[in-house]
């Protein structure tokens, strides 16, 4: 989907929540959630990080209190991705606060039209309101959405990590980008009658991120062979997620230097429906700049690559 | 060598540092690239009673002396507050083309409204296709009867939504890439057959998109000897090349500082993040591009204010440019990466000094060109 340019499904629906149900979940719940995970009729949304947990994520602090048949669910979340659209959450909370913090985690999936959960937009630096903090006060979950055994999360959501890293990688995305990159710099005046194809420096650089790519996707497919015979992607995900989120960056950065002059207008209206006004730059161009702004992120969310070198670091080199 | 500064630049210095500390800060900013114009007029008659605006002016054009390190000093404060005021199109480009090619006449009748504050001007150069090559003008000028006739589209011109008069790079005679034949009219912004499509950059300056068809000025409105403006142009660009070096340079600074303090107080694993020994070597190298941006933009105010040929001021130009690009990549990376996902937003004054460094990479030619134009020079 991602070599043509398709729309991809919300990955936190079919890439993250479904591989934690189906290899965790009880009967019940993957009869209830799979198949409009499958049929992309419900959209899930991300309830990890907190304000003072982000890369330290196991010192979060969002409660679940256990009180019949339901938690009470108190906290904030944020980094929420599109949480505004979104029909359900999968959570981490805090089921126990007397033990190791990585043990006293549950995974629990909550219905975002539970009573008590409010939503306050965080605008990231294109100007969209793209995610969200995500407030409980005293939500009602009933037990059944907890996945696995209770204070057991930390495993579950470790598992989802290393499927997201997996998909933060994005290859055939980069890999379309790399293509489109090619014949628009094939299209650009290098202003001294060539074109910025024809520029050396340019196309070094072109070739340098295309090589990585290429080395980026043998790496994944070697992921994903050992993931089809039933491993699961361990700690060579944070490769993928290093190596695939710079990549992508760099990517930003050559069609911003493509673009030139025309990387600075801020235009959003022009990219929406029924926008008759004059447009200003061309297509992928003109929206260069906060594609770049925007795409800081891929570094720093998923475990920020720092914490994926951490990992490498202590679960591969022994370190 | 003796790198401190005089007393009147220490003055000009403690002026624009206390105004931007003083009435600058980023709430007051963020109204200001929100409001309608774009920028405070009430801010712009400060600079103006301040004297501000005459620092990129030579004492015999009525201007504070119009020294490259003077206009060092302002632009690195202006750095610091992100300051969106049109100084760098109305004085150091707009005035400095006026300056440089102007009859007296036409010196009398802009420097004197541009120090008073009372004149907005924009310099139109770049096109579609020129990228940074400031020889490739397609825009055409022709002569008509006592005048001119200008047709052409120029994009992303600083200050263009406001501007009283532009100052249009055309082409009186030649093909598209030759140096000769390339000439500055002043045109009246509200002139027939001018249209102006306004908007905000990423980096809350104000642009336009303007398009000249069939522009009718009188032959007064040309600056200087017809065909002959590219030297000029060159000299002028390579001085806001300058300006906006300068300018980065405070930028940078404040990245790193504000990089440093949240290390400091930001907590996760039990610890300040500023302890973990991966980061502070990051931050060591954030600030040696620090270092050494503000070293290579001294030397090349200095040797703009000095006696050197102008080719070797052009070559110190772009080995400013190109070298502080560099520094701006990496300083305006690293600071959003160790801050975190508080830095890709909009509510952190962060993002905004790393949107405006990124603005200035790619004005006037980003560093692959300025690396090749320095190794060609």
């Amino acid at each position: 989907m991602g070599l043509y340019g398709a729309m991809e499904p919300v990955a936190f629906g079919m890439k993250m929540v479904a591989p934690v149900i189906y290899s965790y979940g009880n009967e019940e719940q993957k009869k209830r959630f799979l198949p409009d995970i499958l049929q992309s009729n419900v959209w899930w949304c991300q309830g990890y990080s907190e304000p003072n947990a982000g890369s330290d994520l196991a010192s979060l602090k969002t409660t679940a209190v256990r009180e019949g048949d339901h938690y009470i669910v108190n906290g904030t979340k944020t980094w929420n991705t599109l949480g505004q659209y979104a029909d359900w959450i999968f959570c981490l909370v805090r089921t126990d606060n007397t033990v190791k913090k990585q043990e006293g985690i549950s995974f629990l999936l909550i219905d975002m039209k539970t009573p008590g959960i409010t939503l306050s937009p965080i605008v990231l630096l294109d100007g969209e309101p793209e995610v969200n903090e995500v407030h409980f006060d005293n939500v009602k979950v009933p037990v059944e959405n907890l996945i696995g055994e209770e204070n057991k999360g930390w495993t579950y959501a470790k598992v989802l990590l290393t499927h997201e890293r997996t998909n933060i990688a994005q290859v055939p995305n980069s890999k379309l980008k790399l293509q489109k990159l090619r014949n628009l710099a094939a299209n650009t005046a290098d202003g001294y009658g060539g074109t910025l194809l024809d520029n050396p420096v340019f196309k070094r650089k072109l070739a340098e991120v295309e090589i990585q790519v290429l080395a980026l996707e043998f790496a994944e497919l070697r992921t994903l062979a050992a993931v089809s015979v039933g491993k699961a992607p361990g700690p060579e995900s944070s490769i993928l997620k290093i190596v695939g989120t710079e990549a992508t960056q760099f990517i930003d950065e050559l069609y911003m230097e493509v673009a030139a002059y025309h990387s600075l207008p801020h235009v959003p209206e022009q990219f929406t429906d029924g926008f008759d006004g004059e447009h200003v730059g061309k297509g992928s161009v003109a929206a260069s700049a906060n594609t770049y702004f925007n795409n800081r992120k891929k570094s720093i969310y998923g475990g920020s690559n720092e914490i994926q070198k951490n990992i490498i670091s202590k679960a591969v080199l022994g370190l | 060598m003796d790198f401190s500064y005089s007393e009147e630049q220490q003055m000009l210095q403690d002026s624009v540092q206390k105004f931007v500390k003083g009435q600058y800060d980023f709430d007051t900013r963020k109204k200001i690239v929100e409001s309608d114009q774009g920028f405070s007029a009430d801010y712009w008659n400060l600079f103006a009673e301040l004297g501000w605006l005459t620092v990129p002016f030579s004492e015999e054009d009525g201007g504070f002396g119009g020294s490259a390190v003077d206009l060092m000093v302002v632009m690195e404060e202006f750095g610091k507050g992100m300051v969106v005021e049109p100084f760098l199109a109305t004085t150091v480009l707009s005035g400095g083309l006026v300056s440089e090619l102007g009859s007296e006449a036409q010196k009398q009748d802009m420097l004197a409204a541009i120090m008073e504050g009372k004149l907005q001007l924009a310099t139109a150069v770049a096109e579609a296709d020129s990228r940074y090559n400031l020889a490739s003008v397609a825009t055409t000028a022709s002569k008509a009867g006592d005048g001119y006739v200008i047709s052409g589209t120029k994009v992303v011109v600083f200050n263009g939504p406001a501007a009283d008069k532009l100052l249009v790079v055309a082409r009186t005679s030649g093909q598209k890439f030759d140096r000769d034949g390339i000439s500055v009219f002043v045109v009246d912004a509200g002139a027939k057959g001018v249209s102006t499509r306004s908007y905000t950059a990423v980096d809350g300056h104000r642009a336009a998109e303007i398009h000249l068809q069939d522009v009718q000025v009188t032959a007064d409105a040309l600056l200087g000897t017809e065909g002959k403006a590219l030297e000029s142009l060159e000299v002028v660009i390579d001085r806001a090349t300058l300006a906006v070096s300068a300018e980065a340079v405070g930028a940078l600074t404040c990245l790193l500082q504000k990089t440093v303090e949240y290390t400091k107080t930001r907590k996760q694993f039990g610890v300040a993040i500023g302890t973990f020994q991966a980061l502070q070597h990051r931050m060591a190298d954030m600030f040696v591009e620090c270092e050494l941006a503000r070293s290579i933009v001294i030397m090349a105010a200095m040797k703009l204010d000095s006696a050197a040929s102008a080719a070797d001021k052009a070559k110190a130009v772009a080995a400013a440019k190109s070298r502080v690009g560099r520094a701006m990549r990496l300083v305006g990376q690293e600071a959003v990466q160790i801050h975190g996902g508080i830095a890709v937003t909009d509510e952190l004054d962060v993002g905004h000094y790393f949107k405006r460094v990124t603005t200035i990479e790619h004005q006037f030619g980003d560093t692959d060109y300025q690396t090749m134009r320095y190794a060609a020079l």
